[in-house]
């Protein structure tokens, strides 16, 4: 199978994203200024600083051409996985519920942070166990899930958040301990941490692989159905 | 002719400000007291030739309406 990760201006993960993709399938750099997702079979946004982060985060990069055919190829069930500052895009864009705001302590934090796998049936995390726990770094300064009580509500009602921050690693605030959730759907999820830099021994821990196996193995497993 | 066109963005009340909050810390310490609910948004102004259509410019870009509200304001 074939991946697509996009590339704004001030992107900065896309080739870590791409490595962690070609450890499972293949991978292509999608151009944002493009319309053509060249056939993929599922698409990674991945993380940085889209547009230089002006306005608001991922505000400006959900209406680059190449996000229209995104947001086409995700209303049509195509697996879109948003990391980080994609993550951001991806709620900018509508296709995942809830905002980011900064962290509760303003702060820049890069560490690595353990997170919970709730919902394990799923075509981002089927590699892994429900209750499993992940080892995964994250870096940013805007990554306080935000939902109003409505919509979170929902999003618990139907399972949408798959991953939390273990018990005392939430360092952003996140409502809920939310540190990934999907859209209703299931075939779009967006994420803080990176697990793109967890997917080498030589880095500590290999646990973020399993998104990029999952994705993979839910496409294998299309394809031969 | 274009008009100028202030737009004010703001946090939505009960969402977590913590730039406000940190501002609000701040000023006791400098000697002014007496000081409460800071919060911090954006302004944005823009000459425009339709001002009727901000509103919209605010709701489909300017603002995020899950998490900010925004108050347009005709010079």
């Amino acid at each position: 199978m074939r991946f697509g990760v996009l590339r704004f201006p001030g992107t900065c993960d896309e080739v870590d994203a791409q490595l962690a993709c070609e450890r499972v399938g293949e991978a292509t750099i999608l151009w944002h200024g493009d319309r053509d997702l060249q056939g993929v079979d599922a698409v990674v946004v991945p993380g940085g600083f889209s547009y230089g982060d002006y306005l608001r985060v991922g505000a400006i990069a959900r209406f680059a051409p190449i996000m229209e055919s995104v947001i086409a190829f995700a209303r049509e069930g195509g697996p879109v996985l948003g990391i980080c500052n994609g993550f951001q895009v991806l709620c900018e864009a509508g296709l995942l519920p809830g905002a980011l705001l900064p962290n509760r302590t303003l702060r820049f934090v890069c560490r690595q942070v353990d997170l919970v796998v709730e919902h394990a049936d799923t075509i981002f995390t089927n590699a892994c166990a429900e209750g499993e726990r992940l080892s995964i770094p994250a870096k940013h300064t805007t990554g306080c899930w935000y939902a109003p009580a409505e919509l979170h509500e929902q999003v618990e009602a139907n399972g949408q958040v798959l991953l939390r921050y273990a018990p005392g690693e939430n360092f952003n605030g996140s409502l809920a301990d939310v540190a990934g959730v999907r859209n209703e759907a299931g075939n779009v999820f967006g994420l803080m941490p990176h697990p793109e830099h967890a997917v080498d021994p030589l880095t500590g821990s290999t646990d973020g692989l399993k998104i990029f196996q999952s994705i993979h193995d839910h496409s294998a497993a299309r394809a031969a159905a | 002719m274009s008009q100028r066109v202030r737009v004010l963005v703001r946090p939505k009340a009960g969402i977590l400000d913590p730039q406000g909050q940190a501002v609000e810390r701040a000023l006791p310490a400098l000697g002014f007291d007496g000081v409460a609910n800071v919060h911090v948004g954006r302004l944005i102004e823009l000459d425009v030739e339709d001002a009727s259509r901000v509103g919209e410019m605010c709701e489909k870009l300017l603002a995020n309406p899950l998490i900010e509200d925004y108050e347009i304001v005709e010079a």
